[in-house]
């Protein structure tokens, strides 16, 4: 433990922070109601790190990356990327697509079916008339693994395997030479010998380009493999985040322990009740609270929170890389934290 | 680069003739077209307007079909084979610009209101619902009439009145392929409007309008017909204007089923040869009908 | 007896092109109240195997060798044998619950449809037996009277598998039940599952690409890759012991959080899935295998012994035994 201690220690002195979420607040209307997608949240991604932000479909984490990236406006609070605001204007934000790229799910819908792989990736140092296009199409296709990148030139998504697609959208991004790469659940629909390949790549270009990624994903697996450090996401808001191996291996929000205890390796199963999260429905108090099996164990009523549990709002939880959870209950056995 | 990219296109449009040819209605209507277009383009080389003037008219009036004249005269002994082959000409020119017309402002209007999903893509929807629920024939008779009678008012009420179909097809083929993650990824590349409509949005509805036009080249030829016929014609002789001609003589009356027979066979033969070319090419670029078939 | 017997399963697709052997030879069996895994990436036949049990496959397939449910060929079968045996004997159930449910007709009805269809049942016994069903799926009655949308998609999944029991059949195959599901929803259905095969003594086939889920799941696993099994066993040996170097791929794709192996060390295979239009000579895994040796571009592979009650087809296998 003390070992690992040391390593996130590492990490927060040695990362300045390049690309940050302060505060922030993104809404829907839907069906009529207010949906509060991302319901305050602050995070960090730190110069070389990667981040993964865990959650289940509905806990705002692609409503987030999206922020993040400037496709979508937040209602308050705001994105800063290397110390400064971001600028919605036109200009400012065609520059900032520079510095953060993504990558989707889906490679073969991320491709439009008639490019060829070399104009899908020259599409982006087209859009911002870069100088030498063939040189880096040449440079990006074959960072991101596809070697010789001229016999890929003049094929069409639909001739390329799962694996090769995805390579060709990680070769567009890379193209515009980012800081950051968002990545929305990048290996979800590969096949399963693919996607260690996929996740080797994006460590690979940490270590040779220095590149940052926020890796949005439902698999607690892929953290382990790839992250520094974990966000846990639920119903708009970081319930915990810090180091993967303290977070992974020693959750202290229920909700990760749930999450963890569903893996198919787990000794005990939690199978969380409840109605599903709704994010036009967020409720008092813990936001958790209704799902909790802490609270509904009668560990938390023992403990004397469970009041605070249902009526009690919580902190939001801010940009440190240290471990942390927005949990009354775990307050109580960590009072620093 | 370039040859290469250039061969693969030529691969792509030598495909593409090999999937067009097995259509056999398609190949059929085809013919008729390229046949008829060439007539009409050479037709000066031949005969003049001459061939529509009252006064040369040379021949017997009402004359059945005959060796000389191998489709009958009209009530002033003018050819009705040489009156076909030069009304051509202008119901041609009015079918062609009118169906580009109403493609062109259909394409914008579409694209647009599919792109822009604000205030302005709601009011173009809304514009064009109210296009749409105009009887069209009789504005463009309206509109004919107003403007007075020359090809270009014909070909403008035309393509005023037919564009709002297009543009509901093209609005809902855009909104289709917007909803693509490669629009996303498009963006987050810092793509702007014009990129997007222009490098994702058109190459993706082009097959569809390709076979849309064919489709509506044949509409048009029919509507000018039928405005001719009503009445409000071009004021040059076309097959629409021979009809309302035949019927304001008494053709009927006369026995002279040629009058009526002869430009309005021309008119099935050009529309059937449209729409069979369309519906070959909406089954050949159509991915969905293709795999159906 | 088993239930269920695969005896040299091939399945041809014809396309214009040419033949594509899509499963090559699988022989597999069942017992009856067993579950069996069966893993394998996209285009390795394992989704293709599944529907040739139920004669579902498209007409341009061939299918060859012989599919034995309860001693009767299924492969030589009457149609109207066939649907019977669809109904009361096997069913299956669909991954993407969204597409699988009628969206203009309540769940219940849909869910009744093959007892009131077959006259197993009068209107009447026929709710009760879908309130029964719901529950044993988890769902309140009530929610025979929702409309597909009115779900979620662990709910949609939970009235595929009550469709799917509706008739009470021996058997079941999933294929990729717990695909596009999140990660609770997927356990809960995964536990769902176990529970059925566990007390109602139903036999169960599953698919996946996912060997963690199987080997929570099933009893026996068996490892296809380009149409041939190339591991079978045992579940837990072969997913934690494999013998075969692509189910060793498999197994550590999706790896166990907390080891420390697995940490900052995602693990894959280099290349692709072959193309089975033109498979490797030899072992059709070679050209992807990091173990390969120089003969297995050209040796016949088959499935050899490997340990008690297991089989892999692999050279080394072969050398150790």
């Amino acid at each position: 433990m003390t070992e690992t201690q040391a390593a996130a220690e590492a990490v927060s002195t040695t990362r300045p922070t390049l690309l940050e979420a302060r505060d922030l607040h993104v809404e829907f209307a839907s069906r009529g109601r207010r949906a509060r997608a991302v319901d305050g949240v602050n995070l960090a991604i730190g110069a070389g790190e990667i981040v993964a932000l865990v959650g289940e479909s509905g806990c705002g984490k692609t409503t987030l990356a999206r922020t993040l990236l400037g496709l979508e406006r937040p209602t308050s609070g705001e994105v800063r990327y290397g110390g400064n605001v971001l600028d919605y204007r036109s200009k400012a934000l065609k520059a900032y697509r520079r510095q953060v790229q993504l990558v989707l799910q889906d490679p073969m819908g991320s491709l439009n079916p008639r490019q060829t792989v070399y104009e899908a990736v020259a599409e982006g140092p087209r859009i911002h008339g870069l100088p030498d296009e063939r040189e880096v199409v040449t440079t990006a296709l074959s960072r991101a693994g596809l070697r010789p990148p001229d016999r890929f030139f003049l094929r069409y998504p639909h001739e390329l395997s799962g694996g090769q697609r995805q390579r060709v959208v990680i070769a567009g991004a890379l193209a515009l030479d980012p800081k950051v790469l968002i990545a929305d659940e990048p290996v979800a629909s590969l096949d399963a010998s693919v996607r260690g390949e996929i996740l080797a790549l994006l460590l690979r270009l940490r270590a040779d380009l220095g590149l940052s990624a926020l890796v949005v994903t439902h698999d607690l697996g892929l953290a382990w493999n790839i992250a520094d450090r974990v966000a846990v996401m639920y119903l708009g808001r970081i319930v915990e985040s810090g180091p993967v191996e303290q977070v992974l291996t020693a959750p202290r929000h229920p909700y990760t322990q749930a999450l963890m205890s569903v893996l198919p390796e787990s000794p005990e199963r939690v199978v969380l009740t409840g109605e599903p999260p709704d994010p036009t429905r967020i409720p008092g108090g813990c936001r958790f609270h209704a799902r909790c099996q802490v609270l509904a164990s009668g560990k938390a009523a023992e403990a004397g929170v469970d009041g605070k549990c249902r009526s009690e709002l919580l902190q939001i939880l801010p940009a440190v890389p240290e471990a942390q959870a927005a949990c009354h209950y775990a307050a109580l056995s960590q009072p620093g934290a | 680069m370039t040859s290469p990219a250039a061969a693969r296109r030529r691969l792509a449009l030598s495909r593409f003739w090999a999937d067009f040819r097995t259509h056999r209605g398609g190949m059929a209507g085809l013919v008729t077209l390229v046949v008829a277009v060439a007539l009409a383009l050479v037709a000066p080389l031949f005969i003049s307007a001459d061939v529509t003037s009252v006064v040369s008219g040379t021949g017997e009036r009402w004359a059945p079909p005959s060796l000389s004249e191998p489709f009958g005269t009209d009530e002033s002994g003018r050819s009705i084979l040489l009156m076909v082959w030069w009304g051509s000409r202008t119901s041609l020119l009015i079918g062609f610009l009118a169906a580009l017309l109403s493609v062109v402002i259909g394409l914008v209007v579409g694209v647009a209101a599919g792109h822009f999903r604000g205030w302005l893509g709601g009011a173009l929807m809304r514009v064009t619902d109210w296009f749409l629920v105009l009887p069209s024939l009789v504005t463009a008779l309206v509109l004919a009439a107003i403007l007075g009678g020359s090809t270009f008012t014909i070909i403008m009420a035309i393509g005023i009145t037919t564009w709002p179909a297009t543009a509901r097809l093209i609005r809902a083929q855009t909104l289709a392929v917007e909803a693509r993650p490669y629009i996303e990824r498009s963006k987050a590349l810092g793509a702007g409007h014009w990129h997007i409509t222009t490098r994702h949005v058109l190459p993706n509805v082009a097959p569809l309008l390709l076979a849309s036009t064919t489709l509506e080249v044949a509409s048009a030829i029919v509507t000018e017909s039928t405005l001719a016929f009503l009445g409000a014609s071009a004021n040059k002789t076309s097959w629409g204007t021979m009809l309302r001609a035949s019927y304001d003589f008494g053709a009927a009356t006369q026995g002279a089923w040629w009058y009526i027979l002869i430009p309005g066979l021309a008119i099935l033969a050009v529309v059937m040869a449209f729409t069979l070319v369309g519906r070959a090419l909406e089954a050949v670029l159509n991915p969905r009908l293709r795999r159906a078939a | 007896m088993s239930l269920l017997e695969l005896d040299d399963v091939s399945v041809i697709y014809r396309i214009a092109s040419g033949e594509v052997p899509a499963v090559r030879g699988v022989s597999l069996s069942l017992d009856s109240g067993a579950a069996l895994g069966v893993a394998g990436e996209s285009g390795s036949g394992k989704s293709t195997l599944a529907m040739a049990l139920l004669r579902l496959l498209p007409r341009d397939a061939r299918v060859g060798g012989r599919i034995l449910l309860d001693g009767e060929d299924v492969l030589t079968m009457k149609w109207g044998r066939m649907r019977a045996v669809r109904w009361a004997e096997a069913s299956i159930v669909f991954q993407g619950a969204q597409h699988g449910l009628n969206p203009v007709r309540r769940v219940g009805d849909q869910i009744a449809e093959p007892l009131l269809v077959h006259n197993l049942a009068k209107p009447d016994a026929a709710r009760k037996r879908v309130a029964e069903l719901l529950e044993q799926v988890g769902l309140p009655a009530w929610r025979a009277r929702s409309y597909p949308h009115e779900l979620s998609g662990g709910q949609r999944q939970r009235v595929m598998i009550a469709m799917a029991l509706a008739c009470s059949p021996r058997l079941i195959i999933a294929d990729e039940p717990t695909t596009a599901l999140d990660v609770m929803v997927q356990a809960q259905v995964l536990t769902l599952i176990k529970e059925l095969v566990a007390e109602h003594g139903i036999s169960l086939i599953m698919i996946s690409h996912d060997l963690s889920v199987l080997a929570d799941v099933c009893d026996q696993l068996a490892v296809m890759y380009a149409g041939r099994v190339v591991e079978h066993g045992p579940s837990h040996e072969v997913f934690h012991d494999a013998r075969h170097p692509y189910s060793r791929a498999l197994a550590a794709a999706f790896p166990t959080v907390g080891d420390p192996v697995s940490r900052l060390a995602p693990k894959g295979l280099g290349g692709d899935p072959p193309d089975p239009m033109q498979l490797p000579t030899g072992c059709s895994f070679h050209p992807r295998c990091p173990v390969a040796l120089d003969e297995c571009a050209t040796m016949d592979v088959e499935l050899w012994a490997a340990g008690a009650g297991r089989t892999a087809a692999c050279v080394h296998v072969q050398e150790a035994s």
